[in-house]
Order: C-alpha cells, then sequence, then structure tokens
C-alpha cells in the first residue's frame, strides 16, 4: 500500500490545531471533573443516606447512559427551548466548545468520584485510628491523612480514567469541534483518502497516550513509592 | 495433485457462472437525511426524490435495488471500498469529484443559495458575510466552496455531518446562515415550523467549478458499463413520463433543469 505524504503533509496545520482543541477539552474536561469528584467521592463514602443517596443517583444515571447520549442532550436537546435560548446561560450553551467541555466534565465526574470512593473506602485503619490517637479534629483528619493518601492510592486507576477520557474526546467532532478527529473528518471528506487521514489522527493520539502514560508512571514512582515492594 | 487441480477448476467455474444465475441486485449508497431527495418517514422508511427516482431507474433496468445508507462525507469512500456499487444521493457533478469516481449524466440541476434570518441583506456574499457563522455539510459541494472562497473572507465556516443538524443549529442562532441546496433549505427548512423568520439571502451560486452541472449518480471509476447502463435508463423514464410522474409527486417545478 501507498500512502499519500502529501495529503497528510498539507493537512499537518490542521492536525496541530486540532491537538490544542483535544488537548484543552481534555485539561479542562479533567480539571473541572476531578474538583467535582472529590466531595461526591466523600457523599458517596458518608453512612448518612441523605448524603450518600444524590451522590449515588448522579454517578449511577451517569455512568448509565453513554457519553454520545449526554452529549447530544447537552448540545442538540437543550437548544431545542425557547426557554434556555433565552436563559442568560445560551451565550455559554450555544458554544460547541462549552456544550463539550461541561458534557465531559460531568461525565468524568462520575467515574472519577467512584474511583475515589473505592480508595476512601480502602483507606488501611492504622492511618485513621494513627489520626485519631493523636487527637487530630475529624476536618483536619480528612485533609491531611485520609484524602491525601486516597488520592495517592487511586493514581493508578485515575490514569486509566485519563487514557480512556482522552479517547472520549474524539466524539467532540460530532458536534462540529475541529478536534483531532474532526481534522482527520475534514481531510478524509477532502480527499477522500480516509485511510491517511485517519491513521495522521490515530499516531497523534498514540503519542498522546504515550505522554500521559509517562506523566502517570512518573506521579506513581513519586507519591507511590511507599507503597512498593522493598527492593533487596 | 490433478485432483486438487480438478476441485480448484470446478470451483473456478462455479463461482463465474454464478452471476448468470440470478442479476446480482444493484446496490445503491444514499445518505437519508437531505429532504426532500431523501429523508426517512417517521416509521423509519427511506423515501424522497433521489429514492423514488433509484427505484424507477432499477425497474427500467429490470435490476432489483437494494439501498444502503451511509452518511454523506462517506459515501465515495464507500463506493470505492465496494461497499455498493453506486452513489444516488443528490451529490453534484463536479470535476473535483470526477477525479475519484465516474459520473452519470445529471438527473436532477437546482441552483445552490444562502438561508440567513430575515432582512439580512446579502449583495456580495465575500464582502457582506464577513465575521458571520456559515454552516455546510462536511465533503459538499457547499463545503468546498466555503472553504476556497469564504474563509479567505474571514467567513467562519463549521462543517456538520448532514444538512438537518445544520438547520438545528439555525434555529438554535448557533449559525447566521447556511449554504445549500435551495430545493433542499426550501423544503426542509421553510416549510417547517423551525425555518420560521429565515429566507434565501444574495444570489445564486452557479460558478461551475465548484457547482457542477447538476446531480449525477456515482460510479466507480472505470465502472463505464453501469454507467452507460444508468445513462440508458435516465433517459428511459425521462422519455416514457415515469420522472414526471416522480417530479410531481415531490415539486410544481422543473427540476430537471433545461
Amino acid at each position: 500500500m501507498i500512502l499519500d505524504f502529501d495529503v497528510i503533509w498539507s493537512s499537518l496545520p490542521l492536525f496541530f490545531s486540532g491537538l490544542k482543541v483535544t488537548v484543552e477539552l481534555l485539561l479542562i474536561a479533567l480539571g473541572i471533573g476531578l474538583l467535582l469528584a472529590v466531595p461526591l467521592a466523600l457523599m458517596r463514602v458518608s453512612k448518612n443516606p441523605a448524603v450518600n443517596f444524590p451522590a449515588w443517583l448522579y454517578t449511577y444515571v451517569i455512568r448509565g447512559t453513554p457519553m454520545l447520549v449526554q452529549l447530544f442532550l447537552i448540545y442538540y436537546g437543550l437548544g431545542q427551548f425557547e426557554a434556555v435560548r433565552e436563559s442568560v446561560l445560551w451565550p455559554w450553551l450555544s458554544q460547541a466548545s462549552f456544550c463539550a467541555w461541561l458534557a465531559f466534565a460531568i461525565n468524568t465526574s462520575a467515574y472519577t468520584a467512584e474511583i475515589l470512593a473505592g480508595s476512601l473506602k480502602a483507606t488501611p485503619g492504622g492511618e485513621i485510628e494513627a489520626a485519631k490517637a493523636i487527637g487530630m479534629p475529624r476536618m483536619m483528619m480528612y485533609r491531611r491523612i485520609v484524602l491525601p493518601s486516597a488520592l495517592r492510592r487511586a493514581l493508578p486507576q485515575y490514569s486509566n480514567e485519563v487514557i480512556m477520557m482522552l479517547h472520549t474526546t474524539s466524539l467532540a467532532s460530532l458536534v462540529t469541534l475541529v478536534d483531532i478527529t474532526g481534522a482527520a473528518r475534514t481531510v478524509s471528506s477532502q480527499y477522500y483518502l480516509p485511510f491517511e487521514a485517519f491513521i495522521t489522527a490515530a499516531v497523534f493520539y498514540l503519542c498522546l497516550t504515550f505522554c500521559l502514560v509517562r506523566l502517570f508512571k512518573y506521579l506513581e514512582g513519586r507519591y507511590l513509592a511507599y507503597l512498593a515492594p522493598r527492593r533487596g | 495433485m490433478k485432483k486438487i487441480m480438478l476441485l480448484g477448476a470446478l470451483a473456478l467455474s462455479a463461482l463465474a457462472s454464478l452471476p448468470a444465475v440470478a442479476e446480482k441486485p444493484l446496490r445503491i449508497g444514499i445518505e437519508a437525511a437531505y429532504p426532500p431527495f431523501a429523508f426517512k418517514t417517521p416509521e423509519g422508511a427511506i423515501s424522497g426524490f433521489d429514492y423514488d427516482i433509484g427505484n424507477a431507474l432499477c425497474a427500467e433496468m429490470k435490476v432489483e435495488c437494494q439501498w444502503i445508507e451511509q452518511e454523506f462525507d462517506g459515501l465515495i469512500p464507500a463506493l470505492k471500498v465496494r461497499k455498493f456499487d453506486a452513489v444516488l444521493s443528490s451529490m453534484s457533478i463536479t470535476p473535483e469529484r470526477a477525479k475519484s469516481v465516474d459520473f452519470t449524466s445529471k438527473y436532477y440541476h437546482t441552483p445552490a443559495k444562502l438561508a440567513m434570518a430575515e432582512g439580512v441583506v446579502v449583495n456580495d456574499p465575500v464582502v457582506d458575510l464577513k465575521g458571520k457563522k456559515i454552516g455546510v455539510q462536511r465533503g459538499s459541494i457547499y463545503d468546498r466552496y466555503a472553504t476556497d472562497k469564504f474563509i479567505p473572507a474571514g467567513v467562519e465556516v463549521v462543517r456538520y455531518s448532514t444538512q438537518n443538524e445544520i438547520f438545528l443549529d439555525m434555529t438554535a442562532k448557533r449559525l447566521d446562515g447556511t449554504l445549500a441546496d435551495s430545493v433542499n433549505i426550501d423544503d426542509g427548512f421553510f416549510k417547517t415550523d423551525a425555518g420560521k423568520g429565515f429566507a434565501f439571502a444574495g444570489p445564486d451560486f452557479t460558478e461551475e467549478a465548484y457547482f457542477g452541472n447538476g446531480a449525477g449518480i456515482a460510479v466507480r471509476k472505470g465502472d463505464q458499463a453501469l454507467a452507460a447502463k444508468i445513462n440508458k435508463a435516465i433517459e428511459g423514464i425521462r422519455a416514457n413520463g415515469k420522472y414526471q410522474e416522480v417530479q410531481n409527486k415531490y415539486f410544481n417545478f422543473n427540476v430537471y433543469g433545461e
């Protein structure tokens, strides 16, 4: 098979601007998602049903529906209502990029909350007892002991979520954003060379995934070193 | 060894004789989101001018039509990899596309136009659209024209998978306008509730290098036999009144052009 490298070469600027959109989308979604996920996870481990139930319902609904459906609901669905179109939120919701940020942030927050909740539940009893033994108040114990410890131990699972999220951002091309996949679709429809277009997109995603994997390897080495088996 | 060769020869001859036994159905690719040319009825069946013309052509050629749905920007790639044998989906005959596929003669020709909010005056699109958001269907002739002429003029061109999504975003005021086929805009948008408050603006777009000379049926490069067969069928239904009958079902004017 002979690839048409001229087409790939001449469309590289489009792919790089797509790369910027993808990375932006990923960082914003992950940032907001993580901020939402910490309180949600704390709610999820609460023994009080009035606190636990709303968080459970949220993660259940979000994790129980496909990302694409959520994105279409926010982008095309909300725009259908006159009341939404005349609300103060419309200048935001009318932008495809904001809709994508919102949908992806909501989605990743639910998954991250469950990861964190699992990690919180698995906090070694000894750490909590030690904090209590030296008379730490509850809030301080959460701030200094429980959360940092849980966040560290959630790293390996969270890295999976981040990589899944990177791949999910490709859905943004379905609501007119020109991310890496959007660039590939544009090139593919312009030159009728889908293989060249999508193989280039695949290489871009592969490089991004590689960077993310290296980043998390580094973070795990730094923050999880104390859990590693002793070297002889 | 001889036995194997004999078996092989038998298998080959069996394969070769298969098409002769039953005429293979003609597989046609269509994007059913382009009213009134191609759309889905509430029951989910494909309908529209393209669909009816295709069935009339198949009847004329005495072959069975098999319709395969595909989004517009994937029609030519799918044709090339033999997912189907022809594309009958309001595809304009342009020199650009003719590099990748062969076309039959046209089966209709309607002009391209801009749709904008009512009252917007567009004299020279390249000047008056500056800073505006114009939606086009990805991979369409309108996409190509907008990419080449509008983007350098400072127009923001947004690409969509289907024209229906563009109409949705026109109603939602995410777009200032769209460049598309005038009949598609009129029938698929203006005549619906969603299209209230919108109207045609500016001139007809006719530059032949972009807008071609009407919509044709695309076949794989070099498939002259099929193209000739379909051309004969187009002449056939034009002559026997079948074309007129289908046209009258959807339009009250001559869509074939001069």
